[in-house]
């Protein structure tokens, strides 16, 4: 992948297909470091298919035998001496908490960590196509921060839905706005 | 500064229009979004979709949502077009300017791009 936001792209639809209902995506910058976290309330997974997820030769669709978006996201980190955990409980062992948390850790210093690139679109179209999720976007660096909460917007807008595109937009500028302040 | 008033703002605009809204979408467009279409370009595609169907005041009629992987990765950027009493068409390798393309001749023309559809990448 050429951007780290096409990966999180990628990875957030996991959770999107586990049907969470409440997805958080982190990155905190500091001192070098970049940590990615993406965490949701799905229906997480079993021991076994978390130690299957690493494999490419692992997947849950049925189109075709492989399942590349957690290898790439893990080869992402790992070429810059980092690395990825994944942390699930999964609905039949705990029906009251469960859930998936993906964790990556790039050097942002290293030569093959890739640049972020677009994170603003993939924030939106995440949104745009799951917009009954609530979604938190955090983004820690510079010690500012840039945030949305899906919460928020809805307690203003009631009926009106996170894909109608006006929404869209504002939340595009939104962001843009948070990102030229830090 | 973006403000929540805007969106408030957006709600009092919308009070009529949400209930119109359903039951409409008489034409579907369907972005493939998984990984394989994520990483051959899905993602300015869709975007591009939203936004000029928005611009060719379509909004009302088109939805454009994502799905997973179609089954032809290696054709990705995959779109798929459901219109009510009409076959599917499918269009391959999209970029953003073959979509804002297919929205002005197809969607709001009514005329299929064969040059951009499955069947002439495979035939």
């Amino acid at each position: 992948m050429k951007e780290l936001s096409l990966n999180i792209l990628d990875i957030a639809q996991n959770s999107v297909k586990a049907r969470a209902e409440n997805i958080l995506i982190e990155l905190i910058e500091a001192d070098g470091k970049l940590t990615l976290t993406i965490k949701d309330d799905g229906c997480g997974m079993s021991k076994e298919t978390v130690e299957n997820v690493m494999n490419p030769f692992y997947t849950t669709r049925t189109t075709r035998n492989v399942g590349l978006g957690v290898p790439l996201l893990k080869l992402a980190a790992e070429q810059t001496g980092g690395g990825i955990k994944i942390d699930s409980v999964s609905e039949n062992d705990s029906p009251e908490n469960h859930g998936t948390t993906v964790t990556a850790e790039f050097f942002t210093d290293h030569i093959d960590c890739t640049p972020l690139g677009d994170i603003i679109s993939t924030v939106t179209v995440l949104i745009q196509g799951s917009p009954d999720i609530e979604w938190k976007f955090v983004h820690k660096k510079n010690g500012g921060a840039v945030e949305l909460d899906t919460r928020e917007l809805r307690e203003v807008l009631g009926d009106v839905p996170l894909d109608n595109y006006e929404v869209i937009k504002w939340i595009e500028e939104f962001l843009k706005e948070g990102y030229s302040a830090i | 500064m973006k403000s929540l008033a805007e969106l408030a703002a957006i709600r009092e605009k919308m009070k009529d229009k949400v209930v119109l809204r359903e039951g409409t979408g008489e034409i579907r467009v369907v972005v493939g979004m998984a990984t394989c279409g994520i990483t051959a370009g899905a993602r300015p595609v869709l975007n591009a979709f939203v936004e000029e169907v928005t611009k060719a005041g379509l909004g009302d009629k088109v939805t454009v949502s994502q799905t997973g992987c179609i089954g032809v990765c290696q054709f990705e950027p995959v779109v798929e077009i459901f219109e009510a009493d009409k076959e599917k068409v499918t269009y391959v390798k999209m970029t953003a300017e073959k979509a804002a393309e297919v929205v002005e001749k197809h969607l709001k023309g009514g005329k299929v791009i064969s040059e951009y559809t499955i069947s002439n990448v495979i035939s």
